[in-house]
């Protein structure tokens, strides 16, 4: 199984790479921008049972190492 | 007396520690691989140094919080050894969850490196009873993520607990509420992002972290 994990800062949690590149955007134009959040991608092939076997590790080790929850949100994909 | 300074590919303040540790205190300090699985004996104090630990891959100090030896620095933390981390070591005891919070990325995103002057927020803890009456030292921070973050509630613990054990005068990373250091809810842990370790000799241009050290180990 292929998984993907996206990791961001959760909103309220100053993203200032994202703040940076908004300003960019703006500078060349895109006035229209707004609320640019910069994560990251993490992704793997995983042996698992099943689904729900995958969906249970894959956040098991987003808790434990992917993310920092104290900062971080995270989303995973399955495929 | 006796201390240990944990080395992590990638710390680059470890003989900094060091020496620092040892011309502030005389005590005897052991230099201990990231890999080992013991510390020496009687520890004293343990020091988690700056510099950038398996590169800051991931996050800053989360690797290094994996290591093996940090299985037995969260267990003597956990029996009362003073333990302090400094700039990449306050990450590492945070993603360790040995103090709460994390450290953001600074602020204005410039990498900040100068002397700064602390407000000793608190006297009455084993890392700063040396200090007596005096309300402000100087140190030197050198970070990128040093903007100390944690949720309204968690900071509202540590001001009520008295954990904040240092404020920036003129916040130099946006840490909230001007926090540069704080100590567990016990109080044998500390992390601070300025470093006690490159302000311990007048030449230095300041001498009070060696002020640190001694305290931490006087209360040993």
């Amino acid at each position: 199984m292929k998984a993907k994990v996206h990791v961001f800062l959760k909103p309220g949690v100053l993203d200032v790479q994202g703040k940076a590149v908004e300003q960019a955007l703006h500078g060349l134009g895109w006035s229209g921008v707004e609320g640019v959040r910069v994560g990251k991608t993490i992704e793997f092939d995983l042996a698992a049972a099943d689904r729900a076997a995958a969906e249970a590790e894959v956040k098991a080790m987003c808790d434990k190492l992917l993310a920092n929850t104290v900062i971080e949100s995270y989303r995973v994909e399955l495929a | 007396m006796k201390a240990a300074v944990i080395v992590f590919p990638g710390s680059n303040c470890d003989r900094d520690c060091k020496v620092a540790v040892e011309r502030s205190t005389g005590a005897q300090v052991e230099m201990v691989w990231h890999g080992d699985t013991a510390l020496p004996e009687g520890l004293d104090l343990i020091v988690l140094p700056g510099g950038f630990s398996y590169g800051d891959y991931l996050r800053c100090g989360a690797m290094a919080a994996l290591s093996p030896v940090m299985t037995e620095v969260k267990a003597a933390a956990e029996r009362g050894v003073a333990t302090v981390g400094i700039c990449n070591g306050f990450q590492v005891l945070c993603e360790a969850g040995l103090l709460p919070g994390a450290l953001l990325q600074n602020e204005r995103l410039k990498y900040v490196c100068k002397p700064v002057a602390l407000e000793v927020t608190n006297a009455q803890t084993r890392f700063t009873s040396g200090y007596g009456g005096r309300r402000e030292v100087v140190m030197t921070v050198g970070n990128g993520e040093g903007n100390y973050f944690a949720d309204e509630a968690a900071l509202e613990r540590l001001e009520g607990e008295g954990q904040v054990v240092f404020r920036y005068r003129d916040n130099p990373n946006g840490s909230a509420r001007d926090i540069a250091g704080i100590v567990n809810a016990r109080g044998n842990v500390l992390g601070m992002m300025p470093h006690p370790d490159r302000a311990f000799e007048p030449e230095l241009g300041s001498a009070d972290g060696a002020i640190l050290f001694q305290s931490a180990l006087a209360s040993a």
